[in-house]
C-alpha cells in the first residue's frame, strides 16, 4: 500500500482546519477547527510509524491527544469565563487589546 | 613703554616659612567671621537678641589675632616675614593638588588689619545704624560672611583660594546690596552687581585654568618661582585675564557699572564693601600677582590705561551727581582708579598703590559713615540739594567727614596728601601723560568733594520744614571718630619710607627714580590744582544759591555725568540688548528648526505609527491569518531552497 | 486502502461542513463523524491502541466537552455567518487554497520510499510494545504529561471558579427585592406569565397573549426567542380565524355574541384544541 493518500487527506484536514479557524466567530467552534488540525497531523504520525517501521510515530500522537485534553480543558474554561463576563462566545467580541 | 621696569627690579618669590607660635592661628581670622555667620544665619530669630553683638565680637576677635600675628612679624627679619600655614589638602586630583593654605605675609597682614579693622568699626557702627531694621541679626550674619570671604582672599596662598574668597565676597556684596530687598531697585542693583562680576570672574577663572595649564600648579610659591622662565604672550594673556577679574571686582572700566547702583544697600555696607576692603580686591590681587604683570608688559599697560580711563570717569561723574552716596562712590570708582594706576606702574607703585589702599579705606569709610549719619539725620533723605548748613545740626558727624574731606583731596599733612602725591610723582616719572591725567583727577577731586561738602554742610537751608536734623547715637559716632583719627595719621605709615621697606619682601625694592622735577616742586603743583579744584567750587556752589531741584539747562557734559557717562547704555548697547536679540534668535532657531526637526520626526513617526497600528485591530482572527501568511512563506521558502 | 477510500471523501466533506454549518452543535457533530473515522484509519494503519483512545477520549470525553460549554453557552449570534472583517473571508480562503495546494503539491513531489509496516514493531501486542516506549524511552515526557494535566485541571478550576463577592440572598431577600423593583420600575413581582396560557397554543414557543391582545415577552425562552422559532400573535390570529371557520361563524358576528354562546365556544374551542395535540402526540 502506498502511505501518500494519507498524508494528503492529512493536508487537506489540517488546511480546512485553518480556514475554519480564520472564517468562523463562535469560539467554540473555532476550537473545534484547531482540535481538527490537531486530528490531520495525528493522521501523518501514525502514517508515518506505519511507513518506517517504528512505534515512535503513534507515541508522538499519544501525546498530541494529551496535550490537546489538557488544552481543550484550559481553552474551553476560558471560554466560559469570557462568556460569564461578556454574554458573548464571539472571538471578534473579545477585541479591545489593540490600537 | 613700561617693560623695561622688569629687567631692573628683583622680583620675590614666594617661600613661605613653616607657621609657629600666633600664625598658626591665622586660621582662626576666616572661621571666627564664618562661624559667626553660621551662629547668626542658621540660628533664626533665636540668635535676634545678641545676634549683633557676637557679629561685632568675631569680627573684633579677628581682628585682635591680626594685630597678634601683625606685632609678631615687625619682630622678625624682614627676609623671614612670610608664613605659610597648611591646613589641609582641598583638592586631589591625579598630579594636581590644591592645599588649603594660608599666607601671612606683609601685603596680606595689612589687608587682614584694614579688613577686620576697619570692618569692627562698621559693625560697631551697624549696632546703632540698623537698631530699626527688623532684620539687624541678618545684617551682621552676611556683613560676617563678608569679612571671612575678604579674609580668605587675601589670606589664601593659592589662586584657587583667592577664587574661593572672591566669589564669597561677591555673594556677600549681592546679599548685602539687596538687603532691603523690598525696594525693586535694591533687588535690581543686587542681580547687576551678581551680573556684572560674573564677567569679571570669568576672566579670573580663565586665568586660573591657563595658570595651572602653564605653571601646573595654583599656588603662588610654584606660580613665582617659574614666572620668570614663562612665555611672554602667555604671561599677557594670563595677565588681561586677571585684569578683566579685577575690573569686575573693583569697578574699574568697562565693568564699572555695577558699583553706582550698589549704593542702594545700607550704608554700612557701602562704606565696607564698596569703598574701603571689596573693591580694592582687584588692586590686591594685581598686586598679589606681581610676578606675573612684571613678566607681562602689554598686560600692565593696560592696567595703567584702565586705570587712567577709571580715574578721570569716576571723578566727572562724582562731578555732577546730587546724591551723597553717588558721589562718594564715583569717588571710590576714581581713587580706585588711583590705587589700579600704581600697582600698573609695577615695583615702583605697588607700595603706595597699598599706601593708598590703606588711607582710602579709612578716609573713604569715614566719609561713608558720616554720609550715613548725615541721612540718619535726615530721615535717609539722601539728595544734598535738600541738605545745607547742616554743620551746627550734627557738629561731630561734621568735623569727622571734614577731616575725611581733607584726607581724600590731599591737604598737606592729612594721609590722602602723602599717598596721591606719592602715586602721581610715580606716574610722572613714568610716563608724563599718565601723570598729567593723574594730576587733573586730582584737582576734579578737591571739585567735586568741596562742591559736597559745601551743599550738605554750608550755604544756605534747604531742609523740609518737617526734618529735624539731630546728631547721631554714641555708637555711630566713636567709629567715626576713630576713623577721622586714623584718616588724619594714616600718612605715618609713610614715615622714613617705612611701608615701602615693609612691603618690598613681597612687591620688590626699586631704586629711587629721579622725577623729572623735583620732588617737592611737583608737590607744590599738586596742592596748587587742588587749591584751583576747590576755588573753582567755592566759586561756582558756595557763592550762589543752590536750587532745591537740579536744574536741566545744564551743558552735554554735566548730563552725561549724570546718566554715569552713559555707562549702563554703552553696556546695553553692546552687550544687553545684542544678547537679548542673540537670545531671542536662539530661541526661535531652537523652537522652529531643533524642535521642529525632533517634534517632526516625532510626530512622521507618529503618523506612521498610526497608519500601521491598524494592524493591531484586536481581532484573534485577523492576527490568525498573518501567522497563517506566515507559515505559507516559511514553506514556500522551504519548498524553493529544497526543491530549487 | 478500501476504508480509505470510503472514508476520505466522507472525512473531507465532514470537515468542510464544519466550515459551513451555522449552528455549533451540527459542527460538533460533524466533527465527531471525522474524529470516528480517523480512528477508523488508525486501526486499518496498524494503530488499534490510537483507535481505541481517539473513540474514547477525543470522540467520547473531548467531543463531549465541548457540547457540554455549548449548552452552557447556549445559542449565541456567534453562530451567525456573516463576516464582519472586511476582506477576511476572501483572504482566508485565499490562503487556505494556497496552503492547501503548496501541501498538496509538496507531498506529491516527495516520494515515500517503501512501507516498512509495523508487523516487527508489533509483534507481541501493540499495547505493550508502545508501553515499552512509553516507560523506558519516553518516560520523562511521560511523567511530563502528568504534570501539565494537572496544571490544566488546577487551571480549569481556577478559571471556572467564581468567588462569591456578597452573601448569598435569602427567600427573604428575594422577596423584598422582587416588591423593591416592583415599586421601582413595576415590574410584576409574582412569577413569569407561563407561555400559551391565555393563548390557543400552550407550547413553550407560543408567547401568552396580554389582555389587550399583545405579546407577552416574558413568557418566552430567551434561547427560543434568540432562534427566532416562536411563534408570533398573528399566526395566533390565523389559527383563531380557522377555528372560527370551523365553527361556521362569521368573524363580524363575534362581538355580538353573548354570555351563554361565548361559554359553549369556549367549551368547542378547548375540545379542538385537546383534539389537535392528541393528534400532534400520535
Amino acid at each position: 500500500m502506498s502511505t501518500e493518500p494519507y498524508i494528503i487527506l492529512s493536508a487537506l484536514l489540517f488546511t480546512i482546519g485553518c480556514v475554519g479557524v480564520l472564517v468562523r466567530r463562535n469560539a467554540i467552534v473555532v476550537f473545534m477547527c484547531v482540535e481538527l488540525m490537531l486530528n490531520a497531523s495525528n493522521l501523518a504520525l501514525v502514517t508515518f510509524a506505519k511507513a518506517n517501521g517504528n512505534l515512535d510515530g503513534q507515541i508522538a500522537a499519544f501525546f498530541v491527544m494529551v496535550v490537546a485534553a489538557a488544552e481543550v480543558v484550559v481553552g474551553l474554561a476560558i471560554i466560559m469565563t469570557i462568556f460569564r463576563t461578556r454574554r458573548s462566545a464571539s472571538v471578534d467580541d473579545a477585541s479591545l487589546l489593540k490600537y | 613703554m613700561l617693560s623695561g621696569l622688569a629687567a631692573e627690579s628683583h622680583i620675590p618669590v614666594v617661600d613661605p616659612a613653616a607657621a609657629d607660635g600666633v600664625f598658626s592661628l591665622a586660621w582662626l581670622v576666616i572661621v571666627l567671621p564664618l562661624a559667626g555667620a553660621a551662629i547668626l544665619l542658621l540660628g533664626g530669630r533665636r540668635t535676634d537678641r545678641w545676634g549683633h553683638l557676637l557679629g561685632t565680637a568675631t569680627s573684633l576677635g579677628s581682628f585682635a589675632i591680626g594685630l597678634a600675628m601683625f606685632i609678631a612679624l615687625l619682630g622678625r627679619d624682614s627676609g623671614d616675614r612670610s608664613v605659610g600655614r597648611e591646613l589641609f589638602t582641598w583638592i586631589e586630583a591625579g598630579g594636581f593638588k590644591v592645599g588649603m593654605d594660608l599666607l601671612v605675609d606683609p601685603l596680606s597682614i595689612l589687608f587682614v588689619l584694614l579688613i577686620t579693622g576697619v570692618g569692627s568699626l562698621i559693625h560697631i557702627y551697624s549696632i546703632g545704624y540698623m537698631e530699626h531694621d527688623g532684620r539687624r541679626r541678618r545684617f551682621f550674619g552676611y556683613l560676617n560672611l563678608f569679612i571671612a570671604a575678604m579674609t580668605m582672599l587675601v589670606l589664601a596662598a593659592d589662586y584657587l583660594g583667592i577664587f574661593l574668597g572672591w566669589e564669597g565676597v561677591g555673594l556677600a556684596s549681592y546679599l548685602l546690596i539687596g538687603f532691603w530687598q523690598h525696594k525693586p531697585t535694591a533687588a535690581a542693583a543686587a542681580k547687576k552687581a551678581f551680573v556684572i562680576n560674573r564677567v569679571g570672574d570669568i576672566g579670573m577663572s580663565l586665568a586660573i585654568m591657563l595658570i595651572f595649564v602653564t605653571f601646573g600648579t595654583t599656588a603662588f610659591a610654584g606660580v613665582s618661582a617659574a614666572a620668570s622662565g614663562a612665555d611672554e604672550a602667555t604671561m599677557n594673556v594670563i595677565g588681561l585675564l586677571l585684569l578683566l577679574g579685577a575690573c569686575g571686582k573693583s569697578a574699574q572700566v568697562p565693568l564699572q557699572a555695577w558699583l553706582l547702583d550698589a549704593m542702594e544697600g545700607p550704608t554700612p555696607v557701602s562704606a565696607l564693601i564698596h569703598a574701603a576692603t571689596m573693591v580694592t580686591a582687584g588692586v590686591y590681587l594685581v598686586t598679589r600677582s606681581n610676578f606675573i604683570f612684571e613678566n607681562a608688559p602689554i598686560a600692565q599697560t593696560t592696567v595703567v590705561v584702565v586705570a587712567v580711563v577709571t580715574l578721570l570717569w569716576g571723578a566727572v561723574i562724582g562731578c555732577a551727581k546730587d546724591d551723597i552716596k553717588k558721589v562718594l562712590a564715583g569717588s571710590t570708582m576714581s581713587q580706585i582708579g588711583y590705587m589700579m594706576l600704581g600697582a600698573g606702574l609695577g615695583v615702583a607703585g605697588y607700595a603706595f598703590a597699598i599706601f593708598h589702599l590703606i588711607t582710602h579705606g579709612f578716609f573713604k569709610a569715614n566719609m561713608f559713615l558720616g554720609a550715613g549719619s548725615v541721612m540718619h539725620a535726615m530721615d535717609d533723605d539722601v539728595d544734598m540739594r535738600h541738605y545745607g548748613a547742616l554743620q551746627k545740626a550734627v557738629p561731630v558727624t561734621f568735623l569727622t567727614f571734614a577731616m575725611g574731606y581733607l584726607a581724600i583731596i590731599g591737604f598737606p599733612g592729612f594721609s590722602g596728601f602723602w599717598s596721591k602725591d606719592k602715586i602721581i610723582e610715580v606716574a610722572f616719572t613714568e610716563n608724563i601723560f599718565v601723570g598729567l591725567c593723574a594730576l587733573v583727577g586730582a584737582g576734579v577731586t578737591a571739585f567735586y568733594m568741596t562742591r559736597l561738602m559745601l551743599m550738605t554742610f554750608f550755604t544756605q537751608k534747604r531742609w523740609e520744614p518737617e526734618v529735624h536734623p539731630h546728631e547721631s547715637p554714641k555708637v555711630m559716632t566713636v567709629p567715626l571718630m576713630v576713623l577721622a583719627a586714623l584718616s588724619v595719621l594714616g600718612g605715618f605709615l609713610l614715615l622714613s619710607n617705612w611701608i615701602v621697606d615693609w612691603l618690598a619682601p613681597v612687591v620688590g625694592h626699586h631704586a629711587h627714580e629721579e622725577p623729572p622735577l623735583p620732588a617737592l616742586a611737583m608737590t607744590a603743583i599738586v596742592v596748587l590744582v587742588v587749591a584751583a579744584g576747590v576755588a573753582l567750587a567755592w566759586f561756582t556752589i558756595g557763592r550762589t544759591e543752590v536750587p532745591r531741584t537740579a536744574p536741566t539747562d545744564v551743558n552735554v557734559l554735566t548730563r552725561a555725568a549724570r546718566a554715569d557717562l552713559y555707562g549702563d547704555a554703552i553696556n546695553d548697547g553692546l552687550v544687553v540688548n545684542p544678547g537679548r536679540q542673540l537670545v531671542g534668535g536662539l530661541m526661535t532657531f531652537d523652537a522652529a528648526v531643533i524642535d521642529g526637526a525632533v517634534e517632526g520626526q516625532a510626530a512622521g513617526m507618529g503618523g506612521l505609527a498610526g497608519v500601521f497600528r491598524k494592524v493591531q485591530n484586536g481581532f484573534v482572527r485577523s492576527y490568525a491569518l498573518s501567522v497563517l501568511v506566515g507559515a505559507l512563506l516559511v514553506i514556500l521558502a522551504l519548498l524553493a531552497v529544497n526543491l530549487g | 486502502m478500501t476504508a480509505f477510500w470510503i472514508l476520505a471523501p466522507i472525512m473531507v466533506l465532514a470537515a468542510l461542513g464544519i466550515l459551513f454549518v451555522r449552528k455549533a452543535v451540527h459542527a460538533a457533530l460533524l466533527l465527531a463523524v471525522v474524529m470516528i473515522s480517523l480512528a477508523v484509519l488508525y486501526a486499518v494503519l496498524d494503530a488499534p491502541f490510537l483507535f481505541a483512545v481517539q473513540i474514547i477520549v477525543y470522540t467520547g470525553a473531548i467531543l463531549m466537552l465541548f457540547l457540554f460549554v455549548l449548552m452552557l453557552v447556549g445559542v449565541d449570534a456567534s453562530d451567525s455567518v456573516v463576516e464582519t472583517i472586511r476582506g477576511q473571508r476572501v483572504l482566508a480562503t485565499v490562503f487556505g487554497l494556497l496552503l492547501g495546494l503548496t501541501l498538496v503539491i509538496g507531498i506529491s513531489q516527495i516520494s515515500f520510499g517503501t512501507v516498512i509496516g509495523l508487523d516487527d514493531a508489533n509483534e507481541g501486542g501493540n499495547v505493550p510494545a508502545l508501553a515499552n516506549l512509553l516507560f523506558s524511552k519516553y518516560v520523562f515526557a511521560f511523567e511530563t504529561t502528568s504534570a501539565l494535566l494537572i496544571t490544566a485541571a488546577i487551571g480549569a478550576m481556577v478559571l471556572a471558579h467564581r468567588e462569591r463577592l456578597e452573601p448569598k440572598e435569602s427567600q427573604a431577600d428575594a422577596a423584598a427585592r422582587r416588591m423593591r423593583e416592583y415599586a421601582e420600575t413595576g415590574r410584576h413581582p409574582g412569577p413569569l406569565p407561563a407561555p400559551g396560557v391565555f393563548a390557543r397554543h400552550n407550547a413553550v414557543d407560543t408567547p401568552a397573549l396580554l389582555p389587550d391582545g399583545t405579546v407577552a415577552q416574558d413568557s418566552i425562552s430567551r434561547v427560543l426567542a434568540a432562534r427566532g422559532t416562536v411563534r408570533s400573535a398573528p399566526a395566533l390570529a390565523d389559527d383563531i380565524e380557522e377555528i372560527k371557520r370551523q365553527l361556521g361563524q362569521a368573524p363580524e358576528k363575534a362581538p355580538e355574541v353573548s354570555g351563554k354562546s361565548g361559554a359553549a365556544a369556549s367549551t368547542e374551542e378547548q375540545n379542538t384544541a385537546s383534539t389537535t395535540d392528541g393528534e400532534e402526540e400520535e
